[in-house]
């Protein structure tokens, strides 16, 4: 029996560090089912139906940015607790479990990178903290991604992520909004481009404020975005929602994304458009 | 006062009230002398007001903010200004009657008044579609916003939303962006921003039209993320739930001067605006050319700088 438990012990960790999702992994939009060091291939992407799987903002910062290098900022800003606000949990318990969970302090990533020599200033919003959720830490390190822009001309890019504004922040959650806002209408005075891009979700407080405002706003395909939720707008209107409304098709063809740009192209076209916008 | 109807929290003031008139009606066709009788039970009854209006909780705050017989927008903007012209459009879709708004003057002080306006009877909650606004509502009221700015009047908002409207329409025109699109205009609006909470402040659809200088509430009124019900339907799986989220939540108007958010809350008449259109909007009037007398005087580039910095301050951490 020994040599039988030693070898499957051996497999067991193979197959961990190879493929971390598992073996197979099955499309959450259309049910394909792919092999999974062909879907790390693709970017994770569905070669059946372009469905964007969440990747971490750690990938998104390889794909976008030169070499994969980030010169990261504010690192050591974390939330407190204003409200003393207690559910089924209290929230500091909530954000040391996010904590665990991603090994980040917070729910942005922010700093200075280059895109094909381009430098900008990037943040980068991670769903996997409280559902993206903007508290005064998120909220403050947009707000100093913006300003080291204006202060250090460089164009502005972020990713968002996010189902809205942090509730256990209450009211403060929802004047991030203002907060990030008005500077970015310092930062459009300053004539600095600013490329916003939209990811799976990005709806509420963060789409009803930056994620909304950028000179150009690219969205991954098939993701959900919106300012209400889909449940929210079904309990108001008592009816079932049409097939495919809130996608980024939906909103592209209503006139609120410039342009819908597969995960794969992502770098050439934030390049292409920072050239336009940026460079002589 | 005799006014209902009545809050569950005010049933015990309905039932005295009930027993003072049926003396009273009972004194006059009769030789037996009630008066000291009804007077002191008269006394009994606004210690009895006094004692729950000044122990409210905040759920029962909130619903106060919800009464039927609430003064909205209009209510507030006909008892203090004369010559109110209602400006109707945004120019691009339509007219959202969920946001009005139009030229006013108070005193001698002109100003571009812009808010939510929910209904008082069902017919005319769904014309205002209970101040809920559209897309179009917020595109009106940055049109207004500008044209105060062009012929340099001071914009005063009055909110009163249960949010803005989470519908198939508000998403196919842009609810997200026409909120965002405001949000980032008002910082720059060069004329003073006077906005004040006069019921219901609920998440974006009060932000919408919610950045500006000074920003008050009414005494009774709430301002929040998200409604308590709604935070509870997510928080604890059910919107019955709405009392502790609003504790969780602070939601009230010393909640908000402890967290910095608002600059003054506007005192009610005793047990609130309801009882007394009058003394609230001459409270309101008095809360508007104060904050204006000092606005006014401030250079429009501090103007600006001073209420980026205002916003650009708001958040709690540690680094």
């Amino acid at each position: 029996m020994a040599w039988f438990r030693k070898d499957k012990t051996g497999l067991a960790q193979q197959e961990k560090k190879n493929i971390p999702e598992g073996l197979w992994t099955k499309c959450k939009s259309c049910g394909e089912v792919v092999y999974g060091k062909k879907m790390e291939e693709l970017l994770w992407v569905c070669p059946n139906c372009d469905y964007h799987f969440r990747i971490t903002s750690q990938r998104y910062i390889e794909l976008l940015l030169d070499d994969g290098k980030l010169e990261l900022f504010d690192l050591n800003l974390t939330s407190k607790d204003p409200l003393k606000f207690k559910d089924s949990k209290k929230y500091p318990d909530r954000v040391k479990a996010a904590q665990l969970k991603t090994g980040k302090k917070e729910g942005v990533t922010s700093g200075i990178g280059h895109v094909n020599g381009i430098k900008v200033s990037f943040a980068i919003m991670n769903f996997e903290f409280i559902g993206g959720s903007m508290g005064s830490v998120v909220g403050e390190k947009i707000a100093r991604a913006i300003e080291r822009s204006i202060e250090m001309e460089l164009p502005l890019i972020i990713i968002s992520c996010s189902g809205g504004a942090r509730m256990q922040e209450g009211i403060l959650s929802l004047m991030q909004m203002a907060k990030t806002s008005a500077l970015l209408a310092v930062l459009a005075e300053k004539k600095i481009p600013y490329i916003s891009i939209l990811t799976n979700p990005t709806t509420a407080g963060v789409m009803a404020s930056y994620a909304s405002l950028g000179d150009v706003i690219i969205a991954e395909p098939k993701a959900l975005l919106g300012f209400a939720g889909p449940r929210v707008i079904q309990q108001t209107i008592g009816q079932d929602l049409p097939e495919g409304f809130q996608s980024t098709e939906f909103f592209l063809e209503k006139g609120f994304v410039d342009k819908i740009v597969n995960r794969k192209d992502l770098r050439s076209t934030v390049t292409s458009l920072l050239r336009y916008m940026w460079i002589n | 006062m005799g006014t209902g109807p009545y809050l569950e929290f005010e049933k015990p003031i309905a039932e005295l009230e009930k027993k003072i008139s049926d003396m009273k009606d009972f004194s006059i066709g009769s030789d037996v002398e009630l008066s000291g009788e009804i007077a002191s039970m008269q006394k009994k009854l606004d210690k009895l007001r006094t004692e729950i209006y000044d122990n409210l909780t905040r759920w029962e705050k909130v619903q106060l903010s919800r009464h039927p017989k609430r003064p909205y927008t209009l209510d507030y903007i006909n008892a203090m200004s004369t010559d109110f012209i209602e400006l109707h459009g945004d120019r691009y879709f339509g007219d959202d009657n969920a946001m009005i708004g139009g030229f006013g003057m108070i005193d001698k002080q002109k100003v571009m008044f812009i808010g939510q306006q929910k209904g008082r009877d069902t017919k005319e909650k769904l014309f205002r579609n209970f101040g809920m606004a559209h897309p179009e509502g917020y595109r009106k009221a940055l049109r207004l916003f500008y044209m105060a700015q062009k012929f340099n009047v001071p914009i005063v908002v009055l909110i009163d939303t249960p949010g803005a409207f989470p519908g198939i329409a508000a998403e196919e025109r842009g609810q997200a962006e026409a909120i965002a699109r405001n949000i980032r205009e008002m910082s720059r609006i060069k004329v003073p921003i006077v906005v004040i909470i006069i019921g219901e402040g609920a998440s974006g659809g009060a932000l919408g039209v919610g950045v500006g200088d000074v920003v008050m509430m009414l005494e009774y009124a709430w301002y929040s993320v998200i409604s308590p019900e709604g935070c509870a339907a997510i928080l604890w799986r059910n919107a019955i739930h709405a009392p502790e989220a609003a504790d969780a939540l602070k939601v009230t108007s010393p909640d908000l001067i402890n967290l910095k958010i608002v600059d003054k809350v506007i005192k009610e008449p005793p047990s609130g605006a309801q009882n007394n259109l009058q003394e609230a909007a001459e409270y309101v009037k008095e809360a508007i050319l104060g904050a204006l007398d000092e606005l006014k005087e401030t250079p429009v580039d501090i103007l600006l700088l001073d209420r980026l910095q205002k916003y650009r301050h708001i958040g709690e951490y540690d680094e």
